[in-house]
C-alpha cells in the first residue's frame, strides 16, 4: 500500500461536556476512496471540519505525507491540498460559474484572470469528464451541476483529498452513476478522497475501505466492502443488530384522501400538473422523486396551506372547499411538515406552546379566548412522556431538542387527535438509526389502526420498506404508481428521471 | 408656463443637477460597497455631517482646502471602523449601531464645532473650492459649462463611478466583496476573510461618505451648518436599494434625485409663487418614495445583508 496522503491520529475534540471525537485515527492513501460510515452524531462532520481547518481539534496532529501540518483555516486547508463538497454547499447563486470559481484567487495584474480560469475549467473538464458553463449564474444550474460545480472548485484550487459529505443525499439515481464515475476516475489519477455516507450500498459500491464512528470513536474499520454484507456495516455503525420493522399485509378500508386533477401555479418551486391520486384507510402511500419537483407543493396543497388552481380534494369523503390548514384538520387530516424547525414549530417558544400550536383555539386548550394554560402543560407533559421526547421539560425552548426528539414531539402533537389522514414530508431526515426506527413503528401502528399515510421522501430503500404502494413524481406530475412488492430501486429510480412506470 | 420652462431648461439648470448629485454619488457608491458586502451602513447621515464638520475645520485652520479632503475622508474611515467593529466584529444589530453612529456622529460634529468656533452672530466661512474648466472639453456648447466647468471634487465623482464599478466587478477583492455579501459561508470556504472585507468595504464606504461631507462643507455652502447634510444620507440609502446594488444604476439614481432637486429649485425661485414653497421642497422625496416603490419590487438585496457572520457556530 502506498504511503498515506493524510493521517489523522488520536483526534480528539470536545464542545462543553460532549466528547464529538475521541481519539480517532484516520488515513487515506493516493488513489484510495475511503468510506467514512456512523450514524448522525456519530462525529463525521466534526472529524472532517476539523480536517478542514473549522474547529481546533483539542489533541491529536494531522500529517501530510508524512509531514505534521498544523490546520486552522479552511486557507490553511485548501493549501494543504485538501478539498471539501459541503453537505450545504457554499456557493452564491447570483454569481455565475466562473466568479464561485475564482473566489480567493489572486488575480492577474489587479484584475480577475479570466483567460487563466476558463483554460483551467476546461482542462478540468477534460480530465474528469466535469463540464460547466462558465458564465450561467449558479442559480440556473440543476442541484447536481451545483455538486459539480463544488468539485470543480475544490480541483480548481489544486486539491489532492477531496472530502464529501452526504454527497448523494441530493442526487437521483442516475446522477448518483455519474458522480461516482467522476469520483473513480480522479481516484485512478491519484486523488484521495474521503466519501461520507450513511448509505450503505453506496459505500459498499464506491468504497476501497471504510473507517466508522460511533459516538465520536472509531467503531471499527472495513478492508473490503463490497464483500462485506451491509447488516455487518450497520452492526458496526450502531452496535448493535438493525431489524427492519415488519409490515404487515395491508388491508385498506374505504378512500380516506383522494385529489382529482390538482394544479396549481407557479408560485414558488416546482407546480402540480393534474395530480390525481388516493389513499385508503389503513394503507401508506409513498411520494417519491427527486426533490423540487412538485413535492413541496403536494404537501401544501394537501395541507390546506395553499389553495390549488384546479382539482378537487376530499378527506374522509368530505370536499375541501376552502383549503385552509384549520378546514382540512376539522376534516381529520395531520401534518408532519418538512422542515421541522421552520414550518414545524416556534423554535423560541416553550416546546408545550409548539405542542398545541396546530389547536390552540379549540375548546381542549382555550375557553373564551383565554389559553388553559395548565391543559397545555398536562398536554405536552403527557405526550413527552408517551413518546420518550428527551427534554427537560414541556416548558423548554423548543429550539433546544435534538432533531429526533423534535420529530418524536411533532408526530405526538398529530396522532393525539387520531387524524385520518397524516401527511408526512421527510419523516426521518436527519435522524439517526433509533429514531427513525420509532417514528416508522409508529407508522405502522397508526396503519394498523386504520389512518392513512402519505409519505413524502427522497431515501427509496426507507419508502420501500415502509409504503403499500409508491408513486412517483417528476416535474409536477406522477408518472406511475407502483405497489411496493413490484417496486426495485432501479425501477423506481427510472421513473424519477421522467420515464413513464406501468403500475 | 412656457415661460417657466424656458427658465428652468438651460445651462445653469443642468450644472445644478451635476452638482447636487456629486455628494449623493459618493454617498450612494459609499453605501453601496458597504452594503455589497452585506452590511447596512446607516451611519451614513452622521458620518457625512462629522466629515464636513471636521473637513471644514481643517481647512479653516490650515486654509488648506486639500488638507481639509484628506480630514474629511480620514473621518469618514474612522467611523466606518467604529460601524464594523460593532456590526462585522462583534456581529451587533446593524440597524441599532447604525443609527448610534449618526446620532454619535452628530452630536459629537455639533459638539467640536462649538468648540472650536464658539458662538457666533455670523458663522464663519472659508474660501471653498473654484470650479476648473477642463480645457477644450468645457468649450463643448451647452455641456461644456455645464459638466466640465464644475469643482475638481466633481470631476472626482465622475471618476469615482466607473473606477467603483471596475473594482466591484473586475477586481478579486472586488469579487470576495460580492461574495460576502452574498454567501460568507462560501467566501470562507475558500479562504477570504469574511471579516477580513467587511471592514474594508465599510472603510472604503467611510471615505466616500467622508467626501461627500467635504463636498458639502467646502464646496457647495463653504460654510458648516447643522443642517448641511439635511437627509442626504437617508436619500443614498434608498437610492441604493433604487440603484439595484450597481454602481452605474446607483449613479444614476443619484442624478435623477438631482434631477428633481434641481426642478424644485427652479420652481421654487419661477413664478409659481403662490404655492407654499414646502410643497417644492417635497417634490424629490416624494420621488424617491414613488421610485423606491417601483423599482424595489424586484430588486434583490444582497442575501447576507444584516446577517453577521459567525464561523465556529454549531
Amino acid at each position: 500500500m502506498p504511503a498515506p496522503l493524510i493521517e489523522m491520529r488520536g483526534i480528539t475534540k470536545s464542545f462543553g461536556a460532549v466528547k464529538a471525537n475521541e481519539a480517532v485515527d484516520l488515513s487515506v492513501a493516493p488513489g484510495e476512496i475511503l468510506g467514512l460510515l456512523g450514524e448522525n452524531g456519530a462525529g463525521k462532520t466534526t472529524l472532517m471540519n476539523v480536517l478542514f481547518g473549522a474547529y481546533a481539534p483539542d489533541a491529536g496532529e494531522i500529517l501530510i505525507q508524512g509531514e505534521p501540518v498544523r490546520i486552522t483555516s479552511s486557507a490553511d486547508a485548501l493549501a494543504a491540498g485538501i478539498g471539501m463538497v459541503h453537505q450545504h454547499f457554499h456557493l452564491a447563486p447570483r454569481l455565475t460559474v466562473l466568479e464561485n470559481l475564482l473566489i480567493g484567487i489572486p488575480g492577474k495584474s489587479g484584475r480577475i484572470d479570466r483567460v487563466g480560469g476558463l483554460a483551467r475549467l476546461a482542462e478540468i473538464g477534460r480530465q474528469h469528464g466535469l463540464t460547466l458553463d462558465p458564465d450561467l449564474p449558479v442559480s440556473a444550474l440543476s442541484v447536481g451541476e451545483q455538486q459539480r460545480l463544488e468539485i470543480v472548485k475544490a480541483l480548481f484550487r489544486g486539491a489532492r483529498l477531496l472530502i464529501l459529505d452526504e454527497p448523494t443525499a441530493v442526487l437521483a439515481p442516475t446522477e448518483v452513476d455519474g458522480l461516482f464515475s467522476a469520483l473513480r476516475s480522479m481516484a485512478a489519477q491519484g486523488l484521495g478522497i474521503i466519501f461520507i455516507s450513511h448509505k450503505l450500498n453506496e459505500v459498499r459500491a464506491l468504497t476501497h475501505r471504510c473507517t466508522v464512528l460511533r459516538h465520536g470513536r472509531v467503531a471499527g474499520r472495513v478492508d473490503d466492502p463490497a464483500n462485506t454484507t451491509s447488516a455487518a456495516m450497520a452492526q458496526l455503525m450502531c452496535g448493535h443488530e438493525i431489524v427492519p420493522p415488519a409490515r404487515g399485509p395491508s388491508t385498506p378500508g374505504v378512500e380516506v384522501l383522494t385529489l382529482e386533477g390538482i394544479s396549481t401555479s407557479q408560485h414558488s418551486g416546482t407546480p402540480l400538473r393534474d395530480v390525481s391520486l388516493s389513499v385508503r384507510a389503513g394503507e401508506i402511500l409513498g411520494i417519491a422523486g427527486v426533490s423540487g419537483n412538485g413535492q413541496r407543493a403536494l404537501a401544501e396543497v394537501i395541507s390546506g396551506v395553499r389553495a390549488p388552481d384546479a382539482g378537487q380534494m376530499t378527506i374522509a369523503g368530505q370536499k375541501v372547499s376552502r383549503f385552509s390548514p384549520r378546514e382540512v384538520q376539522a376534516l381529520g387530516l395531520g401534518r408532519i411538515p418538512e422542515d421541522r424547525m421552520t414550518t414545524g414549530l416556534v423554535t423560541n417558544l416553550p416546546l408545550a406552546d409548539s405542542m398545541v400550536l396546530p389547536r390552540i383555539g379549540t375548546a381542549a386548550f382555550s375557553r373564551k379566548g383565554l389559553l388553559k394554560p395548565d391543559a397545555i402543560r398536562a398536554f405536552a407533559e403527557a405526550q413527552i412522556k408517551a413518546y420518550d421526547i428527551r427534554c427537560p421539560g414541556p416548558m423548554t425552548r423548543a429550539g433546544a431538542l435534538s432533531g429526533g426528539n423534535l420529530q418524536k414531539a411533532l408526530l405526538a402533537r398529530e396522532l393525539a387527535f387520531d387524524p385520518k389522514v397524516l401527511i408526512v414530508s421527510q419523516p426521518t431526515r436527519g435522524l439517526d438509526i433509533g429514531a427513525a426506527r420509532f417514528i416508522h413503528e409508529k407508522f405502522l401502528d397508526m396503519r394498523a389502526k386504520g389512518c392513512g399515510i402519505i409519505v413524502i421522501g427522497e431515501d427509496l430503500e426507507e419508502l420501500l420498506v415502509l409504503c403499500d404502494r409508491i408513486a412517483v413524481m417528476y416535474e409536477g406530475r406522477i408518472v406511475g404508481t407502483l405497489d411496493s412488492a413490484d417496486a426495485t430501486i432501479a425501477r423506481l429510480g427510472l421513473m424519477m428521471t421522467g420515464a413513464e412506470g406501468h403500475s | 408656463m412656457s415661460a417657466v420652462f424656458e427658465q428652468i431648461f438651460q445651462v445653469g439648470f443642468l450644472a445644478a443637477i451635476i452638482r447636487i448629485a456629486t455628494p449623493l454619488a459618493f454617498a450612494t457608491l459609499g453605501e453601496m460597497f458597504s452594503e455589497r458586502s452585506g452590511v447596512l451602513n446607516l451611519g451614513i447621515e452622521g458620518i457625512m455631517l462629522l466629515s464636513a464638520m471636521t473637513g471644514f475645520t481643517a481647512t479653516s485652520l490650515s486654509g488648506s482646502l486639500w488638507l481639509g479632503v484628506l480630514v474629511a475622508v480620514l473621518t469618514g474611515m474612522l467611523m466606518g471602523a467604529l460601524h464594523a467593529l460593532f456590526t462585522v466584529a462583534l456581529g451587533l444589530s446593524q440597524h441599532v449601531c447604525g443609527i448610534g453612529v449618526t446620532l454619535f456622529s452628530s452630536g459629537l460634529a455639533y459638539f467640536l464645532y462649538r468648540l472650536i468656533f464658539g458662538q457666533q452672530s455670523v458663522p464663519p466661512n472659508i474660501k471653498g473650492f473654484e470650479t476648473l474648466p477642463v480645457p477644450v472639453l468645457s468649450s463643448i456648447p451647452v455641456l461644456g459649462p455645464a459638466v466640465f466647468n464644475q469643482f475638481s471634487l466633481v470631476y472626482m465623482a465622475m471618476l469615482a463611478i466607473p473606477l467603483a464599478a471596475f473594482v466591484l466587478y473586475r477586481t478579486p477583492w472586488g469579487l470576495s466583496v460580492r461574495m460576502v455579501g452574498e454567501n460568507p459561508r462560501a467566501a470562507d470556504s475558500a479562504g477570504v476573510s469574511v471579516i477580513a472585507t467587511r471592514f474594508q468595504a465599510v472603510i472604503l464606504g467611510g471615505a466616500l461618505m467622508g467626501l461627500a461631507g467635504a463636498f458639502l462643507s467646502m464646496a457647495q455652502f463653504n460654510a458648516f451648518t447643522f443642517g448641511v447634510v439635511s437627509g442626504r444620507g437617508w436619500v443614498a440609502i434608498a437610492l441604493v436599494v433604487f440603484g439595484r446594488w450597481d454602481p452605474w444604476r446607483s449613479a444614476g439614481a443619484a442624478l435623477l434625485f438631482a434631477f428633481v432637486d434641481a426642478l424644485q429649485l427652479r420652481m421654487q425661485a419661477s413664478g409659481l409663487g403662490h404655492i407654499p414653497y414646502e410643497a417644492f421642497l417635497m417634490l424629490p422625496f416624494i420621488f424617491t418614495i414613488v421610485a423606491m416603490a417601483v423599482m424595489s419590487r424586484n430588486a434583490v438585496a444582497p442575501s447576507a445583508l444584516l446577517k453577521p457572520f459567525r464561523r465556529e457556530e454549531r
